[in-house]
């Protein structure tokens, strides 16, 4: 089910991920920051995948847990001067503590499907408009890092280094990803995504698994808040926790193929680029459309829906031959 | 002592009695049948014993411990497994995955629970297609991962909800053969729910009769077959 890789594809995998990491030698900063979005992409679709590709549990709220995790660290470090490192666990609590009140009302009084995407998706705005409000958080007007040269372990530093953690956070959501796919609690997800109440009559305790899903991916998903809240050096309630963020973060997943292990990371190399690429080439005659991205990545998801629904990676793996052949 | 009692149960649905105040006791090792005409509350019935629906009147207790509160996922720990009436397999999952997943109920490991997934697939004849994935089954291939999945999270108790439906003569013998085995060797208690009488006849030590939600007959399969009632309600002449 899960296809593993052959040695062929191993050696591949390795031999890109070498060639990711030296590209800095080479690399310019444009370059270099259409990279640091793909791994970005990467790493939240890869969070959000744990739960819809692997758990079946739709949630169109993530920017809910970007929002929160950017602002709790930011605040920590401004505030009160603590890092983003240490600020990260704060973070990620916080989020995590989010992902249990959904996950709790939405299992527990049995909202599914449609229903709970719609429960994310309040979370998320009842969020923003509270954000607007606080004026702790700077309110509508936002928060702002300054640009400074500090040190590296604070997370103020170049393009250099937020590539690197990028990188670092992509391949390290791989791993967990595929390590949580080969556990028990990886087949429970799977189960429970195909269907529940055969999942319950094999003693599985459907509410645990779900509610396991929902942490992980909350809290996983408050790390890359906290990276794009230093990397960006500003936060506001409008952008963060606005929905069009929650769409971006799934659509990587969903072209290169929910529930597998590689497709949030070809979605993302696949549709990261194809953007910015949009965006350059409108900008460079002088098109002013804004729209223009959220449109290409509409078309994106029809043209996969039709021609592939169960993603690109699973199409790929076959047509290169790298996963395991079986009888 | 009964592994399963069931004692005086009743289900009601608005103005409807499914169930109505019914007991038996099924004995460790026993192949035990409930049988009944379309409508009669022997689904109903099972989804009692299995966790799904909760009894309005009247206990259930398995080996000396009342289950009738507990969750569908915390009687399949305390050693019920259970097959659905309508075969719902993980249509995604390939066919060792699917008995994988039941076996993972009591080996934590994977690649333990793999070997007894193997194991159990080699029983059911379901060994060769075990990388297939489940929804290109043909429904007999299908009803008997039904069985596998259950049997992969060793119960001491297999809840069958007609397993036979739907097979032809020959599946229904081979199934028979099957469950014979699992019964005999694993020392596996069988409760079904079968309208197939040639499957029960095979099978069964002793069944009971279900008509309107009442029980109306119970004991061997030549008693009960014979048994004026559930000629006039069920059988009807001919089966004889």
């Amino acid at each position: 089910m899960i296809g593993l890789l052959n040695p062929r594809a191993r050696v591949l995998m390795l031999v890109l991920l070498a060639a990711l990491i030296a590209a800095p030698l080479v690399a310019d900063r444009y370059l270099m920051s259409v990279l640091i979005l793909i791994f970005y992409f990467a790493y939240v679709g890869q969070a959000w995948n744990l739960m819809m590709g692997f758990a079946g549990q739709l949630s169109l709220g993530h920017a809910l847990y970007v929002g929160l995790g950017g602002y709790v660290s930011a605040l920590l470090w401004l505030k009160f001067g603590i890092g983003p490192w240490l600020g990260a666990f704060a973070a990620v609590a916080v989020a995590a503590a989010f992902g249990a009140v959904i996950g709790w009302l939405g299992f527990r009084f049995g909202i599914e499907g449609v229903y709970f995407a719609l429960l994310t998706i309040a979370f998320a705005e009842f969020t923003r408009i509270a954000f607007d409000h606080i004026d702790y958080a700077g309110a509508a007007g936002g928060l702002f890092l300054r640009v400074e040269e500090g040190e590296w372990w604070n997370l103020r530093g170049g393009t250099l280094l937020f590539y690197y953690l990028a990188l670092a956070l992509a391949v390290g959501a791989l791993v967990l990803t595929a390590f949580l796919a080969r556990t028990r609690l990886g087949y429970q997800w799977l189960a429970v995504r195909e269907d529940e109440e055969a999942a319950r009559a094999l003693g599985i305790n459907a509410f645990r698994a779900k509610m396991t899903a929902v942490l992980i991916s909350s809290a996983m998903t408050a790390v890359g808040g906290v990276f794009t809240a230093f990397y960006n050096n500003n936060l506001f309630p409008s952008r963060v926790f606005d929905i069009n963020r929650s769409i971006e973060i799934i659509l990587a997943p969903v072209v290169g193929g929910l529930g597998t292990v590689f497709g949030p990371v070809v979605g993302a190399f696949i549709l990261t680029p194809l953007g910015e690429a949009l965006t350059a080439l409108t900008g460079l005659f002088g098109i002013n459309t804004p729209g223009v991205k959220g449109a290409f990545y509409g078309l994106a998801l029809m043209v996969i829906i039709v021609l592939k629904p169960s993603g690109i990676w699973p199409w790929l793996a076959r047509a290169l031959r790298l996963t395991e052949r079986r009888p | 002592m009964s592994l399963l009692a069931v004692e005086a149960v009743s289900k009601h649905f608005r103005g409807l009695t499914a169930v109505d105040g019914v007991s038996f006791a099924v004995a460790e090792g026993e192949i035990f049948a409930v049988i009944g005409p379309n409508g009669a509350g022997k689904t109903t019935l099972f989804n009692l014993i299995a966790g799904v629906l909760a009894p309005d009147q009247g206990a259930i207790s398995f080996a000396g411990e009342r289950i009738d509160r507990l969750t569908p996922d915390a009687i399949c720990r305390r050693g019920i497994g259970r097959t659905f009436q309508l075969v719902r397999p993980f249509p995604a999952l390939t066919v060792e995955d699917n008995a994988l997943v039941g076996a993972l109920l009591r080996r934590p490991k994977v690649e333990a629970a793999r070997v007894h997934a193997h194991e159990v697939l080699r029983r059911l004849d379901l060994y060769d297609k075990r990388h297939q994935v489940a929804s290109a089954l043909t429904l007999p291939d299908r009803k008997r991962l039904e069985v596998a999945r259950a049997l992969a999270t060793d119960p001491k108790l297999l809840l069958l909800d007609e397993v036979m439906a739907g097979l032809r003569p020959a599946e229904t013998d081979r199934m028979v053969t099957i469950l014979r085995a699992l019964n005999r060797d694993g020392g596996i208690t069988i409760l079904l729910i079968e309208h197939v009488m040639r499957a029960v006849m095979a099978l069964a030590n002793r069944v009971l009769v279900l008509h309107h939600g009442a029980a109306i007959a119970e004991g061997t399969p030549d008693q009960v077959v014979r048994d004026q009632a559930v000629i006039d309600s069920y059988l009807g002449a001919e089966a004889l």
